[in-house]
């Protein structure tokens, strides 16, 4: 089978992989040291294995990792600046939306893909996009008030930006 | 001894009771390696189970010349390549009370999915090749997969292979079956009022934890077996796998790294056995897991029940007598099957303090995927049954549901004499309520779903969408009395940081914080100076594992004893330094403090310990209770029925839980809205379908439907806090209690809408619509 060389940026590093046609990217991330990309399904049903592309969520396992070729991917390594959590993962810790975290990589990807998109989401915009991700722990109500605690958060940390939008739902989630 | 010096009130408690992060938290929200696939081992194989296409066949012959053949499969393992070992696959303390019916791998299949060989090859893609040239030579059986006919004369038997053990009547395909009683039914149905008598089936609910089950095994350097699994019972899955595979318990480590979820799935070894025997065969490193699809039918589920309860009431609500009769299925193999039943009956009956209780139990073998442990352990069937049956008898007999529940329910004081007869797979020893909380929780969810207001009142209104409210009370244990026991270890660093280690197995649950909460309290030091590991059968340890909500109680018990040994030892060190007695001394803020006010810090009495007087601080403590204090919960539901559709929508959940004392009310209000999450699956959704030949018709996620962000109604969680005299600080327990309510106060909200009794689960849109046309 002919092998192929794609070229990424994986969280602002650029990356160079050889990969085989069929090669899914959940695979291929996770053999290149992204362990925080999760398989539960291997079949786009679950959401455990999003990561953004281009910034939009996407199950991996629905991806070739040759579709990735020059485009930009992040995982959920990329979110904490070194030691320094983001807010998005401090929320989450703080209002208890982790239990055993194999679903928490997807769900703080799929919530910086919202609040770049929506900085001030209502509750059924944050359902709406986490509902991608299954979590069979939580319940969905600490993650919920997780997302909106860090939206609340990032708005106050940046005070110049437009006021807080209210609009109607958008199709969000790694569908 | 500073043992001596009071327990610090709650109010004065820094750690416990507080809302703290997950001690976790970091590696989980950073993607850092933990689960038991993160980590890259050289020359690893992977490893495929061929599975049975039959429900119910005999090997006559099997042919894997071919298969290994293939370049790149290093073993091929059939039932010819291994010992035979009668065992059980379930988790429990040794001597299991599960039969011993199941083979490493066997001549005979008894369910759609059982294992006909395994392979390890160098990729998925030659595995899953070699499989494929494995030839099999098949004597079809008839399959057996009704509960209702299993035990009919002339019916194929299923396990027919003399070397089991334990099985109550393998000719009849009876796994097992319990008969017990207190009082007379008969008697007490006579002086009864009003009898009612009702049918109740629940289904196949599969637990869909997140991760899959997953297993790397390897040799390490001294050619030891090591077991990297994602298990909630390291220390069990050792013994069983050096039974089964005939080495000694010493040349087998198991490693439990962060596990992806369990809820019972894995109080079992499902795949450790095999990925052992693969790599013993290989001398490779080999990965076995389970692909999603596996999981739903491969691994294990809830077992089916039909239950038939018979109740009888005096005219003012007295429950006088109850005989609850339930016939289970445990699928091909019995692991789990009369312990789960029998809490069917112990936890669940003598919630109602009748003096006439009854309960008769047959668990049957099919040829269907294997049932075994899922949070609740029997009792969200049984409560589904009681508590629907409970609300139609309030309703008969004009009373408000709560009253009737209020006046009948166990109490303080009260001792449950059932809990006696019915332990696991034994005798067992009476239940002592000793705290209780349940009036309050019923006050408090009923003021939070606002009961009088919404009550609709079971009558059909006119209009499209119907709405009405429920409620069920339930109670579980706090582990398993005389049985769980476990065993932590602590010592002291020259920081003032202690290492705890404890063979107790947090599967998300959040155990490893819970139990680095209560080493901090006792040790009076900050969260961050518990350094906890858990569950390596090497470094750790022993504990039976987390199971049956026992892990706060009862591995919390051996961390507090092992602290307060170490807080003991740290004042006698301190003494020296503070001039005072050590019975004197108190610690909190990291500091041992004199009775002037005089302190010394825990790190200057570590240093002190280790480099002047030569001595490693350090102890080791075991914990077990000769009693499970019952956990109360209320649960209420709001539901709304769509007459077009047929849909139950939940609109609002609120659970009112007597925990005892919460360690971490944070986690703890994560755990009941978790379980919630699971039992509206279970009452509106969930049911793994098997088709006329026993092979799963919906064994994925878009098939099998499990509540999503978006599905999920409004939650309310209510700590309702007593003081457990058995408990480390108070605290009783959390993990189960709050599935068992979910599905009855869900019928229950949805007779209040419509006036329609849902005796079977899931209600799905079909039953309802069927119901409510049936009304017209
Ligand atoms: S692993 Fe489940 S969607 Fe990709
Ligand atoms: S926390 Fe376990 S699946 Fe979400």
């Amino acid at each position: 089978m002919g092998e192929l060389v794609i070229r990424a940026t994986v969280n602002g590093a650029p990356r160079r992989w050889t990969v085989a046609p069929g090669d899914l990217l959940l695979d291929v991330l996770r053999r290149e040291g992204y362990w925080g990309v999760k398989n539960g399904c291997e079949t786009g049903e679950c959401g455990a294995c999003a990561v953004l592309l281009d910034g939009e969520p996407v199950n991996s396992c629905l991806v070739f990792a040759a579709q990735a070729d020059g485009r930009r991917i992040e995982t959920v390594e990329g979110v904490a600046a070194g030691d320094r959590l983001d807010p998005v993962q401090e929320a989450f810790l703080d209002h208890g939306g982790v239990q055993c975290g194999y679903c928490t990589p997807a769900m703080i990807l799929v919530t910086r893909a919202l609040l770049a998109r929506t900085p001030r989401p209502t509750e059924d915009e944050v359902r709406e996009a986490l509902s991608g991700v299954f979590c069979r722990c939580t319940g969905f109500k600490k993650p919920v008030e997780a997302v909106l605690a860090a939206a609340a958060r990032l708005a106050d940390a940046r005070p110049a930006a437009p006021p807080a939008g209210r609009k109607p739902a958008r199709k969000a989630a790694a569908r | 001894m500073s043992g001596a010096s009071p327990p610090s009130p709650p109010s004065r408690r820094a750690v416990v009771g507080r809302r703290v992060r997950k001690v976790d938290g970091f590696k989980l929200v950073t993607g850092r390696t933990a689960f038991t696939d993160d980590i890259a081992l050289p020359g690893l194989l992977v490893g495929r189970i061929l599975a049975s296409p039959h429900a119910h066949a005999r090997i006559r012959d099997i042919d894997t010349r071919r298969a290994k053949a293939l370049p790149g499969v290093h073993a091929v393992l059939t039932w010819k390549d291994v010992p035979r070992v009668p065992h059980t696959t379930a988790g429990q303390a040794w001597p299991e009370p599960s039969p011993y019916d199941t083979y490493l791998l066997d001549s005979k299949v008894r369910f759609v999915g059982d294992r006909v060989a395994a392979v390890a090859a160098e990729t998925r893609a030659v595995a899953e090749e070699a499989l494929r040239l494995i030839e099999v030579d098949w004597e079809v059986l008839p399959p057996v997969l009704d509960m209702e006919h299993a035990m009919d004369p002339g019916t194929a038997v299923i396990h027919d292979e003399p070397d089991a053990t334990g099985i109550r009547d393998a000719a009849r395909n009876l796994a097992g079956d319990i008969h017990t009683h207190i009082g007379d039914v008969e008697a007490g149905f006579r002086e009864s009022d009003l009898i009612l008598e009702r049918e109740y089936r629940t289904p196949r609910q599969q637990h869909a934890m997140l991760e899959p089950h997953i297993v790397i095994c390897w040799l390490d350097a001294d050619n030891r077996l090591v077991i990297r699994t994602s298990t909630q019972i390291p220390f069990h899955v050792r013994r069983q796998v050096a039974m089964i595979l005939r080495i000694p318990v010493s040349r087998i480590r198991v490693i439990k790294p962060r596990i992806g979820g369990g809820f019972g799935g894995k109080q079992e070894m499902v795949l450790e056995d095999l990925c052992a025997a693969l790599t013993l065969a290989s001398g490779r490193p080999v990965k076995l897991e389970y692909s999603r699809h596996e999981e739903f039918f491969m691994a294990r589920t809830r077992h089916p029940q039909i239950l038939r309860l018979r109740m009888g009431v005096k005219r003012d609500g007295t429950i006088v007598a109850h005989h609850m009769r339930v016939l289970a299925a445990t699928g091909a193999y019995g692991s789990h099957c009369t312990t789960v039943q029998g809490n069917t009956g112990s936890k669940v009956l003598p919630l109602y303090r009748a003096p006439h209780l009854r309960f008769d139990c047959d668990v049957v073998y099919l040829t269907t995927p294997q049932a075994g442990a899922f949070r609740g352990y029997g009792c969200p069937q049984g409560y589904f049954a009681q508590e629907s049956l409970v609300d139609e008898i309030a309703h008969e007999l004009g009373m408000d549901p709560i009253a009737f529940r209020l006046k009948n329910a166990i109490r303080q004081g009260d001792v449950d004499e059932l809990s006696a007869q019915l332990g696991e797979g034994k005798k067992g020893l009476p239940r002592t309520i000793r705290s209780c909380g349940l009036p309050e929780c019923l006050e408090k969810g009923a003021a939070a779903i606002g009961w009088k207001e919404q009550r609709n009142g079971g009558v059909r209104r006119p209009g499209r969408l119907l709405r009405g409210v429920g409620v069920a009370t339930t109670m579980q244990g706090s582990g398993i009395a005389g049985v769980d026991f476990a065993g932590a270890f602590l010592k002291a660093n020259e920081d003032g940081s202690f290492n705890l280690q404890v063979g107790a197995t947090d599967l998300g649950t959040g155990s490893d914080t819970v139990l680095a909460q209560i080493a901090a309290e006792t040790l009076g030091v900050s969260l961050d100076k518990i350094l906890i590991y858990s569950s390596d059968t090497d470094f750790t340890p022993f504990d039976v594992g987390a199971y049956a909500s026992s892990t706060t109680i009862i591995s919390g018990g051996a961390v507090k004893k092992a602290a307060e040994k170490v807080r003991d030892d740290m004042c006698c060190f301190a003494a020296q330094l503070l001039d005072a007695p050590p019975e004197d001394l108190v610690c909190r803020d990291n500091r041992v403090f004199a009775p002037g006010g005089k302190s010394v810090s825990m790190a200057e009495v570590a240093v002190h310990a280790l480099y002047k007087e030569k001595t490693q601080v350090m102890e080791g403590a075991s914990h077990f209770n000769t009693d499970s204090p019952p956990p109360f919960c209320a649960t209420f539901a709001e539901v709304e029925v769509d007459t077009e559709t047929g849909r139950v929508r939940p609109v609002h959940l609120v659970t009112a839980v007597d925990l005892g004392v919460a360690i971490n009310p944070m986690q703890a209000e994560g755990q009941a809205e978790g379980a919630v999450a699971q039992g509206l699956g279970y009452a509106l959704a969930e049911e793994l379908v098997l088709d006329g030949r026993g092979r799963p018709a919906n064994a994925n996620f878009c098939d099998y439907k499990i509540f999503t962000a978006k599905d999920m109604p409004k939650l309310t969680t209510i700590l309702v806090e007593t003081e457990e005299p058995l408990g480390p600080f108070g605290a009783k327990s959390i993990a189960e209690v709050g599935i068992n309510g979910v599905a009855p106060a869900v019928a229950n909200a949805a007779f209040d809408a419509t006036g329609l009794r849902f005796r079977r689960l899931p209600i799905r849109p079909d039953a309802v619509l069927a119901a409510l046309g049936g009304r017209r």
